[in-house]
């Protein structure tokens, strides 16, 4: 149980997927200008991450890894060089299903969220942390952990730039820093602040 | 840069497609593009290197062959075919490393993967492969490349020379540890100094052109003239 709970902060404050890793940097500059939206986006990247690497894992492990295919009596196959192609495929997949399930079932969802599911399928950070996934091996309880843990780690990033872009755009910035450059410092600044968590062990 | 191209044997309009992506409108300090994966391996300019080439290829190729299949596409399904294409490139490019570069591919780990995902990779696909043909798709994927190389090559520059005092892995700046000059400034080599460069970059880059400037949604009045407040 610790090493879960040790995994978990550890993906959501020490391996933060945005400011450690640089990944989802696209839309995490460019739709963090309104909290609102940034946490629905947050939110939205939380519950396909929690989604999509556990699946991955399932997939993984069934299919890919080396010998996974011994189980019907297919030996000495190696497809992890597949890993790619079935990662991106499987989000894609998801994605689009989640999206018909919240028009079908959760219609208030839907419109909450519905405008950003199209665009976390060519989000770095759910590719990233499917590959992360199977990069350090994890099995299926850990990979259930790492996926809500770092999809978390992703939203209160985004939720606290937006937070702080607002307060920004009130402020007498150089011309040529103004919009993506401060963002950029802001993020470096957000990051070293992130850093600061390192030191904790569980 | 065009001397160089003009050898090359391309005409003026080609010469235009690869260059503009460099400064004029670059994918990254412009139009926020491809950022995500790669400032992950600049902490060393020759990891950054052999991303940035992989990055160009990809983008350059998949680029042609979506280009030269654009008219038989059908649009519902455009962007997973165009995944599917990029994604198969991907996979070449990471076991090519794997097969030639260990060393270098453990130290990408999974950011090879994620070209797969890079927004520049899929803009140009979508922005200019379905509407032009093969041969200028492929030289706007390279110039667009570039454009990203050489954003990711100056921050790696910065980073590396800065933070261990060596080029490439050759000592440039003798430290102090080996009885040198150069004190390591250690912040160099851990994430935020990435940020930092870049916003740095856009604001030399945009100090520059102004035209690339962004226009301010709340402007400062000063009280002096007594234009702001309402007393």
């Amino acid at each position: 149980m610790e090493a879960y709970i040790s995994l978990f902060i550890k993906s959501v404050f020490i391996e933060n997927l945005a400011l450690s890793f640089f990944l989802g940097m696209c839309t995490f500059i460019a739709v963090s200008k309104k909290i609102s939206t940034a946490m629905g986006l947050g939110i939205a990247v939380m519950i396909v991450q929690a989604i999509t690497v556990p699946a991955n894992n399932l997939v993984y492990h069934a299919v890919l890894k080396e010998n996974a295919l011994a189980a019907i009596g297919i030996q000495g196959v190696d497809l992890s060089f597949l890993a790619l192609l079935s990662c991106i495929g499987m989000i894609a997949a998801l994605v689009q299903i989640l999206e018909m399930i919240l028009d079908k079932f959760f219609p208030a969802l839907y419109h909450a969220l519905g405008v950003f599911l199209p665009l976390i399928t060519v989000n770095c950070a759910i590719l990233g942390g499917s590959l992360f996934m199977i990069e350090r091996d994890y099995n299926f309880g850990e990979s259930v952990t790492y996926g809500v843990g770092s999809g978390l780690g992703w939203a209160l990033a985004i939720t606290v730039m937006a937070g702080v872009r607002e307060k920004l755009k009130y402020s007498d910035i150089p011309a040529g820093l103004q919009g993506l450059g401060i963002t950029f410092i802001t993020a470096g600044l957000m990051s070293l602040g992130f850093m600061a968590f390192s030191g904790i062990q569980l | 840069m065009s001397a160089v191209l003009d050898k090359v044997g391309l005409d003026s309009e080609t010469q235009k497609v690869v260059t503009t992506p460099l400064v004029e409108n670059n994918p990254i300090t412009l139009q926020v593009l491809g950022i995500c994966s790669a400032l992950a391996v600049t902490s060393k300019m020759s990891t950054s290197l052999i991303m940035a080439l992989a990055l160009t290829l990809v983008t350059a190729f998949s680029s042609a062959a979506i280009s030269a299949i654009r008219n038989h596409i059908p649009g519902s399904i455009r962007i997973i075919v165009q995944m599917t294409i990029i994604a198969s490139l991907v996979i070449v490019v990471d076991q090519i490393l794997k097969a030639f570069a260990f060393d270098v591919s453990k130290q990408l780990s999974v950011f090879v993967g994620l070209i797969i995902t890079n927004c520049i990779v899929m803009g140009r696909a979508e922005g200019y492969a379905m509407k032009n043909p093969p041969l200028e798709s492929f030289w706007d994927g390279i110039g667009n490349g570039m454009g990203y190389s050489l954003i990711l090559v100056t921050v790696a520059f910065f980073r590396e020379i800065l933070g261990a005092g060596k080029l490439l892995g050759f000592e440039v700046l003798k430290l102090t540890k080996d009885g040198g000059w150069y004190d390591p400034n250690g912040l160099m080599l851990l994430p935020p100094s990435a940020f930092f460069i870049i916003g740095l970059i856009i604001w030399g880059v945009r100090q520059w052109k102004p035209n690339q400037r962004e226009t301010v949604d709340y402007k400062i009045m000063s009280i002096a003239h007594g234009e702001g407040g309402h007393h």
